[in-house]
C-alpha cells in the first residue's frame, strides 16, 4: 500500500476514535468517591528518607463521576492529609456540588496549597471528548490514585 | 462444651457491637461539609474569650460549634466567611440560638479580646472570638491541622492560613470541616442535621 493509503487508514481511526470519545455515554460508576490513601508504614518510610508523594498538588474531579474526595488514613500515627488532620483509621469524606477550582492550605506540599479543581458533567460531545483527554492525560501523568481497599 | 459456650457468647457480644456501630454509622446524616468517620472528640480550647473569661468548647455543649480560624486584619476570606456564617445564623431562625460560631486569631500580636470581640459583632453579636499566646494558639492549630504562615506585606504583615470551618456536634465530636467559599444554605442544612440527631 502506498503512503497515501497509510494516511487514509490513520486518518479514518482518528475520526472514529474521535466520534467513539465524543459520543459514547461515559461509563456508570458503582462510586462517585476518588480515594486517596495514606498506606501503613508511611510514616516510616518518611523518617527513613524515603519522599512520599501521595496527595497530588492537583487533583481533577467531575461532577456527576467522581465528585466525592475521598482521604483515607490507613498509618498508625495522625497524618495531615491535604486539608485535613486524620487520625489512624480515620476517612475524610469530601463531597462537591459546585463546579469551581477549589484552594486548600497543605503543608504536605512544598507551595503550601493544593487546588481541586471540579468540573462540570461533561453532557456535551465536547464535554466528554474533553473529559476522555483528560482522564488519558491523567493515566500517563498521575501515578498518586490508591486503589480503595 | 463450656469452651464452645464461651466462644459462641464472644462471637455474639462482637456482632452485637459490630451491629450497633453500623447501626450509629447509618444513622448519621449526610452533611454537605466533609465529613471525619469516625468522628474524634473536638480537641477542647484553653484560650481568651472575646467576651470575657475562659474559651472552652465544653461550655456549649448541647449547641453546634461552628470554629473557624483567622484574624482581624484578614482583607477577604475572613470577612467572607463570618459574613457567611452570620447569614446562615439569620437563616436558622430560632434554631440559630442552638448554634455558636467561634472564631480563633492566627495573629496574637495583633489580635487582643477587645479588637477580636469589636471585629466579630460587626457580623454578629453572638459570635465569640479566642486568642491566647502564640504557644497556646500554634497548640489549637495542631490538634485541628490548621496551617497559618506570617508573611511580609509591605511595612507589615499578613497571615496566611487554613480557611475550612470545623463542624463539631452539640456531642462535642469534629464531624466535619466545610471548604471556604461554600454557601450559608450548606451551614444551615448541615446546623439543622446536626441538632435533629
Amino acid at each position: 500500500m502506498n503512503r497515501r493509503g497509510w494516511l487514509v487508514i490513520v486518518a479514518v481511526g482518528v475520526l472514529v476514535g474521535v466520534s467513539w470519545a465524543a459520543l459514547t455515554p461515559l461509563p456508570e460508576r458503582s462510586t462517585r468517591e476518588q480515594p486517596f490513601v495514606i498506606p501503613e508504614g508511611t510514616w516510616q518510610r518518611r523518617m527513613s528518607g524515603d519522599p512520599v508523594d501521595i496527595l497530588p498538588q492537583h487533583i481533577r474531579l467531575t461532577l456527576g463521576i467522581n465528585d466525592v474526595l475521598l482521604l483515607k488514613n490507613q498509618d498508625t500515627v495522625p497524618q495531615t492529609f491535604g486539608p485535613a488532620l486524620l487520625m489512624p483509621g480515620q476517612s475524610f469524606r469530601l463531597p462537591f456540588e459546585v463546579a469551581s477550582d477549589y484552594q486548600f492550605a497543605c503543608t504536605a506540599h512544598a507551595s503550601g496549597q493544593m487546588t481541586i479543581i471540579v468540573d462540570p458533567f461533561p453532557a456535551s460531545a465536547w464535554g466528554k471528548l474533553r473529559w476522555r483527554a483528560l482522564k488519558l492525560i491523567e493515566s500517563f501523568g498521575n501515578k498518586s490514585h490508591e486503589p480503595t481497599t | 462444651m463450656k469452651h464452645h459456650g464461651r466462644i459462641t457468647g464472644w462471637l455474639t457480644a462482637m456482632m452485637v457491637s459490630l451491629s450497633a456501630m453500623c447501626a450509629l454509622a447509618a444513622d448519621r446524616p449526610t452533611l454537605k461539609a466533609g465529613v471525619f468517620e469516625p468522628p474524634r472528640a473536638a480537641p477542647e480550647l484553653s484560650l481568651e474569650a472575646s467576651s470575657g473569661g475562659k474559651l472552652a468548647l465544653a461550655n456549649y455543649r448541647g449547641k453546634v460549634v461552628l470554629l473557624g480560624f483567622g484574624f482581624t486584619s484578614c482583607p477577604e476570606v475572613c470577612p467572607t466567611t463570618l459574613a457567611t456564617l452570620a447569614q446562615a445564623r439569620r437563616r436558622l431562625g430560632a434554631q440559630g440560638e442552638q448554634l455558636q460560631v467561634l472564631y480563633v486569631t492566627v495573629d496574637p500580636e495583633r489580635d487582643n479580646a477587645d479588637r477580636m470581640r469589636a471585629y466579630l459583632h460587626g457580623f454578629d453579636t453572638s459570635f465569640v472570638g479566642g486568642t491566647g499566646t502564640p504557644e497556646q494558639l500554634a497548640g489549637v492549630r495542631k490538634n485541628y491541622g490548621v496551617m497559618a504562615e506570617r508573611k511580609p506585606f509591605g511595612n507589615s504583615y499578613t497571615v496566611a492560613h487554613s480557611s475550612s470551618v470545623y463542624v463539631i456536634d452539640p456531642k462535642g465530636l469534629l464531624r466535619g470541616m466545610m471548604p471556604y467559599g461554600r454557601l450559608p444554605d450548606d451551614y444551615v442544612h448541615d446546623v439543622r442535621a446536626l441538632l435533629s440527631e
